[in-house]
């Protein structure tokens, strides 16, 4: 029975701090931009005819492409200082509980929840413990293989002396020789696509089943939780 | 036998006249990227200084380093170097054979102990105790190994020297394994390349005399002045590329015209050589200028690298031959379908959860 305006109160938590809102959406363009770019060459669009000065199509694709490497790399190294100044969520990203027994009995219990084994999931003013894991693992892990490897291949262009060659070149002798960078480059690119086709599909199903919010929190900032149960 | 002739005596005993002999100073000067001025330090220094004594080995290789070099495109550079190396050892040019040939690595030993080059082509097998490659009655690895022992650097002609090449491909029944892996203690220049090209080896000898000391070398050892850049980097297709103007296959218009081999599988893009620069055969050519891609052969385990005609090459890192993109793409629709399966699923399960729930409420009341 309802009469007049809905006045149910519910809890809500300030989680994600302005910048790391920002930072969020602005990876996941520079994220979108560098998957295609980084296919297209990899197996580039069908050949254009007439002369080479009239275009610059392949040129424009890399440009993007490294472009957008750069925005991922600055967006990275401005994420590492927020974990550091930010709140107590924002470094989450960065650490994982790995010697804490609760955390892998509560990713049982999330992974049985997936699995429509547990009535309810638990409640997190943070990630819970599967997607601490996922993130953990592909962002900044996989983030990190992919800037390392991508840097050492931009530094095949701006050569030997440069900062790029400096500080990434030794990863080209040490993976075996550039084809091999340039393949486990591409399989990176393979994780990353997989794993934002889960992100999107989790992010909406949680925001709909789940105690809480989530898609509306990455734009607000504010967690919102759907009853006050533990 | 080894003597302390100049390189000029060397070269004006073979009939070379001295504007010659100016002329490949010139151009040594100028394939190493050296200012005008530094033509008069290369002739001064083959005037004045004695000839370095280089030993030249050959273990396991098929003598393409030996044929390459000998077709110098300047003919003074072969003629010069290798009428000094073959005055000491090289054991498929020089005239001496058996004992007397052998005995020669003994006698540069112990003359020349610490000033001489060693340059190999070709690599040790370690495989049964070496016995893959004998030479003289003894396997390879052991005249190497003692060789190098004595000598200032060695030089490491080609990929197989340098990385392993063909006889270190996959599966490597003789584990041949590149001059590194069994050198240690000595400065190694490598000059990969299957073959290297002639004027980069020519230019390596004439450098290291000129200045005595070995050139600038890079992270993998080899001379920045002809291995800094790729093929890539200075193809003269190279604005095809740029434009995205590819060779579809083999007998388009886009071969005709000129277009970059990059969809062909043309390795350029990860090879660093001199052969867009230097090109072959006197200046004449070079692989993709006559129209096919680059096979990356001064790169390290080229042969295990996939299809030569692959861009994004298979991979048999995960035990089974696939592509990046193969493998990605039904990983993705796996995924894909697994999403939408517990979409529904969910879905469901929430509707049997809200009735469920209705019926509670509707018996609580």
């Amino acid at each position: 029975m309802y009469t007049g305006v809905p006045t149910v109160k519910r809890t809500a938590v300030y989680v994600y701090q302005t910048p790391v809102r920002i930072w969020h959406w602005v990876n996941a363009l520079a994220i979108t931009v560098l998957a295609i770019t980084g296919y297209l060459i990899g197996s580039p669009l069908p050949s254009l005819s007439g002369e080479a000065s009239d275009h610059y199509l392949m040129g424009n694709i890399r440009f993007l492409h490294f472009a957008a490497g750069y925005v991922f790399l600055v967006g990275f190294l401005f994420r590492l200082y927020w974990a550091v100044v930010g709140n107590r969520y924002s470094h989450q990203l960065f650490t994982l509980p790995f010697w804490r027994r609760a955390f892998w009995r509560e990713l049982v219990h999330e992974l049985r929840w997936y699995a429509f084994l547990e009535p309810e999931p638990r409640k997190y003013v943070g990630h819970n413990p599967l997607a601490h894991l996922f993130m953990v693992v592909i962002i900044t892990v996989g983030g990190l293989v992919m800037m390392v490897t991508g840097f050492a291949l931009y530094s095949e262009q701006t050569g030997p002396g440069s900062w790029q060659d400096t500080l990434f070149g030794w990863v080209i002798p040490a993976v075996g020789q550039s084809q091999d960078v340039r393949m486990w480059h591409h399989w990176g690119m393979w994780v990353i696509v997989v794993f934002v086709m889960l992100h999107v599909y989790t992010a909406i199903r949680e925001d709909i089943m789940s105690r809480q919010s989530l898609i509306s929190t990455m734009v607000s900032g504010w967690r919102m939780f759907k009853d006050d149960r533990p | 036998m080894a003597t302390t002739d100049t390189f000029y005596e060397a070269m004006r005993r073979q009939g070379i006249s001295r504007r010659g002999f100016l002329k490949f100073c010139s151009l040594t000067a100028a394939t190493l990227g050296l200012a005008p001025g530094f033509a008069g330090r290369i002739a001064e220094a083959m005037e004045t200084k004695p000839r370095i004594p280089v030993l030249w080995l050959h273990g396991l290789e098929c003598t393409c380093c030996s044929e390459s070099f000998i077709r110098s495109a300047h003919p003074l550079a072969s003629d010069v170097v290798l009428s000094m190396i073959s005055l000491d050892y090289d054991d498929t040019l020089m005239a001496a054979a058996g004992h007397q040939a052998e005995a020669i690595l003994d006698e540069i030993r112990h003359k020349y102990k610490g000033r001489y080059i060693l340059a190999v082509e070709g690599n040790p097998p370690l495989g049964q105790d070496g016995m893959s490659c004998i030479i003289g009655g003894r396997p390879f690895l052991d005249q190497l190994r003692e060789v190098a022992s004595d000598c200032q650097a060695v030089i490491a002609w080609g990929t197989c020297a340098s990385w392993g090449c063909v006889q270190a491909a996959h599966p490597n029944p003789t584990q041949a394994v590149s001059i590194d892996k069994v050198i240690h203690d000595k400065p190694i220049i490598k000059v990969p390349g299957c073959p290297p090209i002639a004027e980069v080896m020519t230019g390596v000898i004439a450098y290291m005399l000129t200045f005595e000391r070995l050139p600038e070398l890079d992270r993998q050892g080899r001379p920045k002045m002809f291995y800094g850049q790729r093929i890539h980097d200075k193809c003269y297709r190279r604005p095809h590329f740029d434009a995205g103007q590819f060779v579809e296959s083999w007998d388009d218009e886009g071969a005709r015209k000129g277009y970059c081999l990059y969809k062909m599988g043309c390795k350029g893009p990860t090879t660093y050589n001199a052969c867009s620069t230097v090109r072959w055969n006197d200046g004449v050519s070079f692989p993709i200028q006559s129209g096919h891609g680059c096979l990356g052969c001064s790169e390290k385990d080229f042969w295990d690298k996939g299809h030569f005609y692959d861009h994004v090459t298979d991979t048999r890192v995960f035990g089974i031959e696939a592509n990046a993109d193969a493998v990605g793409i039904a990983a993705a629709g796996t995924v894909g379908a697994a999403i939408t399966a517990h979409a529904a699923a969910s879905a469901v399960h929430r509707i049997k959860q809200r009735t469920g729930a209705q019926h509670t409420e509707d018996e609580q009341a």
